[in-house]
């Protein structure tokens, strides 16, 4: 691990133009230094920074971040270094055997105090309206090394703000020049979008033409600014951190599970910051994950409504849960159907298919997108090679998937990996700027029935490579030949060599944070979401019960009896007889299985609004009144239900290895191209639509691919 | 006195054509083969022993400089040499002579050097504003191309040698190695952190040299003539000849070749004509260009002009551009226009030396007209020693040292100027 960061820390101008620089050699001896008096063996690589934590020196920084190039710009980290004339930036001075270093002399603080010194001359003392008071590095580092008395006489600089979109706040007289947002729009999002214009103490950060930002991953800038200059936006002005509950808990905005901090005060969520995960979702998260949380307050489904007339109107559980009573009347199990949707935890499907169970339903379906996935096999539903594997790869065929707007924070892993371990990427699917280099093969299902058969130039690619990964997205699955495309990857993983003892580079990647866990709870249906669909315009198919189902076309349903559960009123509404208001993820603890299979444990941060309540005490309250009980009566007793179904669920965030086998349909694979699902990285679920955040920056993202005045 | 046939620089004033053949005629291109025959060990120990440290300010020695680069590519990267043409230092000239009158001996020189540190190609970085002495470069080095000197098989010698002329943009901060090498990369020119040091990763990430123009254009006739006769010049350190940009206030401000050692007062008065109003007149010297601390005319009585008798009067020879003030100036002015420079070239990537190249600057500003307190006096160096030091790169210290040279050898005569102010405002306040 240490190794691994160390490595990630170096300058990355020297990044692929000098193999010898950089690249740790695992045989080399580990450096001996001696610490404040204190002898410290590092691993090989380490800088001298990194051996002064480990030697449990702490060394104050604004520039250095762990996860980024290092810059040595702040000067603050400076250090005393025996036989160097001049204290040394200890974050850019690689750890070399035998240094004396001194951390805490006279030198050493009346250096960093002049450093810190020259930071305040020009930085405001607007912390009473600064949004990053309470959390700001600049602040703490003050209280350490300040003077206490200003010698400043002459005037402070002023810099004007500059647009940077509706999700980061500028104010740039506050800004430091650390040049971390700089090296991150570079190195991880990958998108070259900040950058540094003038020089000497007129240096400014922008974007290059004062464009917005375009990057998925632009709010890490909030997170990563040592000061207050930029900012979040939604967030601006509304709270301060000390007055902020925090709960950490897991996104569900797709499929990732990023580790997630969710701030509130008291019912209402004020903002959503990542949490750390090395092998999830390293520190970053997507500005959906971060910005969406808008959502949870507009559209919400507060009370329970029955339709009368033709239209919904307010009513109570009581008179809900009789009306359900009534529409199910006469109704045998083969005419129910449940289908599942996108944002659910494991215990509200479990409690979901159990009372649908107990009604005798046999069509439980949770595969949303049409996606021709295979319960048979859990290795045929994961990303089997895993989130942190990817930088173990060195090959990586992406088929019919845009992983950045399917899976942001893998797509910054597939970035990492293309830079620092040089990873090579081919596509087959439609072509889209992944923000790193991809060798396009072809927007044609049916050349993986070419490589198969070793007419294909990527078979060669795929037998050359010593760890080949292919990531299937669900835009292949979902097509009609979606389980002969399954079938095919298989084939052609275990032809090319992806499966081996250590190795498993078949990937799946879902785009819904519950699929994984549906499959596990076996949510399929023959036919799926389509053959469902049908039968109930047919009319066999005569109620249906939605849980937070919003991405399918309802209109199907218009004849049958349908109960809609869910927070948000979304699409599954439209078409509801009877509208049960549930919690949103922030509003209810739960267990969520990420792409890899890793179980992770998400805890309620805040309460549901008005009537709404948990799924699972809906579906036990409901199955009462049906007549059909339920055997659990808290959640802890559910939760057992669940652990005894399935035992992997106690294993709490641990990288599953699914046994490979046999999976998919043998069959012909169509040409034509592949269809992507996800049109709209800011709209792919209730909460992202109701989100005005959201709105806003997909209305920009649409304005920027229309033409303009100064197109051509 | 340097004699005539010591002299390197023999069309330093442009009394000869640039051209090739006259440059033939003046010994230039005289038996290379031979010289780069003996091989390039022996290229680097003549250079070591001649004595030679870099013309470029920090008299690194020479040799040793080539003497790092790696002897073979381990893993595939070829190695460069750098010639950095981007004098910008305010008071030195003499780059753009040796451009404009001598560019053989640079083109000769960068082959050599090259060869020794078995360069693939030499970049000449060559600074923005110079663009006539860039192109007289661009004709040179077609001149030296021409009589297959360079390229393929460069001189007969089986070497293959390439020279390319790069123009700069115009920042000071890009005569700084490591900031030279970002710029010719194509980067915003800011100074790298080292270590990696440019001979492990320079330009393009493969093992690099960068050496200023004067000492690239010595070293042919140091290797033609003998590093004993380089090193018998001068004094033991300090040897061999350098030439003197000297201007400012003396009758006839010139570049000058001279012997390293040379004492102050006699470089001025032998080749400058003197102090303007005679040596009595003087006030003080700059004696290496801007970024030295200045002297006051008591230690210029009597002081030398090499690396090490600076240094011990607390200054520099840096490029050994000597800037003479005579008694008519506003000293505190001066250091003040010079602070200005600094702040204005300063990159902007460190802490300190973006933030306190301003602060000393308006600072400075204000001493000039004696707007000030005392204590701001010693507020100021207080503040040039948070910066000495705490940089990236020298730019930081280059800033420093005029204003402490100046609070050391002047500070009465800030105190006075602020006295007389204050006077100014209790005058007014009556």
């Amino acid at each position: 691990m240490c190794i691994m960061v160390a490595r990630s820390r170096l300058p990355s101008k020297f990044d692929g133009e000098s193999p010898s620089v950089g690249r740790c050699n695992r045989e080399e001896p580990m450096p001996k230094l001696t610490i404040d008096g204190k002898e410290i063996e590092v691993a090989p690589g380490s800088t001298v920074l990194q051996a002064c934590e480990e030697a449990g020196a702490e060394i104050p920084r604004f520039c250095y971040h762990e996860r980024l190039s290092i810059a040595g710009n702040c000067r603050m980290c400076l250090v005393e270094m025996e036989r160097s004339p001049k204290p040394i930036a200890s974050c850019a001075m690689p750890a070399g055997d035998g240094m004396v270093i001194h951390t805490n002399t006279p030198q050493v603080k009346k250096a960093r105090e002049g450093v810190l010194e020259f930071l305040l001359i020009n930085h405001p003392l607007d912390c009473p309206i600064c949004d990053q008071g309470g959390e700001c590095d600049l602040q703490d580092e003050t209280m350490a090394y300040g003077r206490g008395k200003n010698r400043f006489d002459e005037n402070k600089r002023a810099v004007t703000e500059k647009n940077m979109g509706p999700l980061v706040k500028t104010i740039m007289t506050r800004c430091i020049h650390c040049t971390r947002c700089i090296r991150f729009s570079e190195e991880v999002a990958g998108t070259t979008e900040l950058g540094a214009i003038y020089r000497g103490e007129n240096m400014q950060i922008t974007t290059f033409l004062e464009q917005a930002m375009e990057s998925e991953l632009q709010g890490n800038v909030i997170d990563l600014c040592p000061v207050g200059a930029l900012t979040s936006k939604p967030y601006a002005f509304n709270a301060r951190p000390w007055e902020l509950a925090k709960t950490e808990s897991i996104d569900v905005m797709d499929a990732v599970g990023s580790n997630i901090r969710i701030d509130t005060r008291g019912r209402q969520v004020m903002r959503i910051l990542p949490r750390n995960h090395d092998d999830v979702n390293e520190e970053w998260i997507s500005d959906k994950t971060r910005f969406a949380y808008d959502g949870l307050l507009k559209s919400r489904l507060d009370r329970p409504y029955v339709k009368k007339d033709g239209t919904l109107v307010e009513a109570s559980w009581v008179e809900a849960f009789a009306a359900i009573n009534t529409g199910l009347a006469g109704l045998d199990g083969t005419q129910i159907a449940g289908l599942v949707g996108d944002l659910n935890e494991l215990e509200g499907m479990y409690a979901f298919r159990e009372l649908l169970k107990g009604l005798g339903a046999t069509r439980i379906e949770a595969r949303q997108s049409g996606a021709a996935y295979d319960v048979s096999n859990r290795a045929s539903y994961l990303f089997n090679s895993g989130i942190a594997g990817i930088e173990e790869a060195d090959f990586c065929l992406l088929v019919g998937t845009n992983p950045r707007h399917e899976a942001t924070i893998v797509n910054a892993r597939i970035l990492k990996s293309t830079r620092h371990r040089g990873l090579k990427v081919s596509n087959i699917g439609p072509a889209h700027d992944l923000t790193y280099p991809v060798e396009q093969a072809g927007d044609d299902a049916a050349i993986l029935a070419d490589i198969l058969a070793g007419k294909h130039s990527l078979a060669d690619r795929l037998q050359a490579a010593k760890r080949p990964m292919i990531i299937v997205g669900e835009g292949a699955l979902a097509r009609q030949d979606g389980a002969h495309i399954l079938k095919a990857v298989h084939d052609i993983a275990e032809t090319f060599g992806l499966i081996t003892e250590d190795w498993n580079g078949f990937n799946v990647l879902p785009t819904a944070a519950s699929r994984v866990g549906a499959l596990d709870l076996g949510l399929v249906a023959p036919g799926g979401v389509r053959g469902i669909l049908d039968d109930a315009k047919a009319g066999t198919v005569k109620a249906a019960f939605l849980l937070g189902v919003d991405e399918i076309d309802s209109s199907a349903l218009q004849d049958c009896f349908t109960v809609y559960i869910g927070s948000h009123g979304d699409h599954g509404v439209r078409h509801a007889d009877v509208v049960l208001p549930a919690a949103a993820y922030t509003e209810k603890s739960g267990l969520y299985i990420n792409m890899e299979g890793r179980v992770q444990m998400g805890e309620r941060a805040n309460f549901p609004p008005g009537d709404a309540r948990e799924d699972w005490t809906i579906f036990r309250a409901l199955s009462d009144v049906l007549g059909k009980t339920l055997p659990f009566d808290s959640f802890d007793a559910l939760r057992a239900a669940l652990y005894k179904e399935l035992p992997h669920l106690m294993d709490i965030d641990s990288l599953p290895k699914a046994a490979w086998g046999d999976f998919g349909e043998p069959g012909d694979i169509a040409r034509g191209p592949i269809a992507l699902p996800i049109h709209d990285f800011y709209q792919t679920n209730p909460i992202a639509r109701a989100s005005d955040t959201m709105a806003e920056c997909s209305a920009l993202k649409r304005s920027k691919g229309e033409a303009t005045g100064t197109h051509g | 006195m340097l004699k005539d046939q010591d002299r390197i620089f023999t069309n330093i004033y442009g009394f000869q054509s640039w051209g090739i053949d006259a440059a033939m005629k003046r010994g230039d291109w005289d038996g290379t083969k031979d010289i780069l025959a003996k091989g390039q060990d022996w290229i680097i120990d003549q250079m070591k022993e001649s004595g030679l440290r870099g013309r470029g300010g920090a008299g690194f020695p020479t040799g040793v400089k080539w003497s790092f680069m790696p002897k073979e590519s381990k893993d595939g990267r070829p190695s460069y040499l750098v010639i950095n043409a981007d004098e910008s230092e305010p008071g030195t000239c003499k780059d753009r002579e040796i451009m404009r009158h001598d560019p053989q001996k640079l083109v000769e020189g960068a082959l050599i050097a090259g060869y020794a540190m078995r360069a693939k190609a030499a970049y000449i970085y060559v600074r923005g504003e110079f663009y006539l002495e860039a192109e007289r470069l661009n004709a040179a080095v077609a001149q030296a191309y021409e009589k297959g000197f360079l390229g393929k098989n460069a001189c007969g010698s089986g070497y293959d040698f390439d020279v390319y002329v790069h123009r700069g943009a115009g920042a000071y901060i890009c005569g700084e190695e490591t900031a030279l090498i970002e710029s010719l990369e194509g980067k915003k020119g800011q100074p790298r952190l080292k270590p990696p040091f440019p001979a492990n990763v320079g330009v393009f990430g493969c093992p690099t040299t960068v050496n200023n123009v004067e000492s690239i254009a010595v070293a042919p006739t140091i290797l033609r003539r003998g590093a004993s006769w380089f090193a018998g010049l001068g004094r033991p350190n300090n040897t061999g000849t350098k030439i003197f940009c000297i201007s400012g206030h003396v009758n006839t401000p010139c570049n000058v070749e001279e012997e390293m050692g040379i004492p102050l007062r006699e470089l001025i008065e032998k080749h400058a004509g003197g102090v303007r109003g005679g040596w009595d007149n003087l006030l003080a010297v700059i004696p290496g260009g801007s970024s030295v601390p200045l002297l006051p005319k008591s230690i210029c009585d009597d002081v030398l002009m090499d690396f090490d008798s600076l240094k011990e009067v607390k200054s520099g020879l840096g490029t050994a551009a000597v800037i003479v003030m005579d008694k008519t100036t506003d000293i505190v002015k001066a250091i003040a226009r010079l602070s200005y420079f600094y702040k204005h070239e300063s990159c902007g990537q460190c802490t300190p030396c973006r933030e306190g190249t301003g602060w000393m600057w308006r600072v400075m500003e204000r001493l000039a007209v004696g707007q000030a307190e005392k204590e701001e006096i010693d507020m100021l160096l207080d503040v040039t020693k948070q910066v000495e030091g705490h940089t990236i790169c020298a730019l930081g210290d280059a800033a420093a040292w005029p204003i402490q040279g100046l609070i050391r050898h002047f500070r009465p005569e800030i105190e006075r100027r602020i006295d007389v102010y204050h006077g100014r405002q209790i005058e007014a306040a009556e």
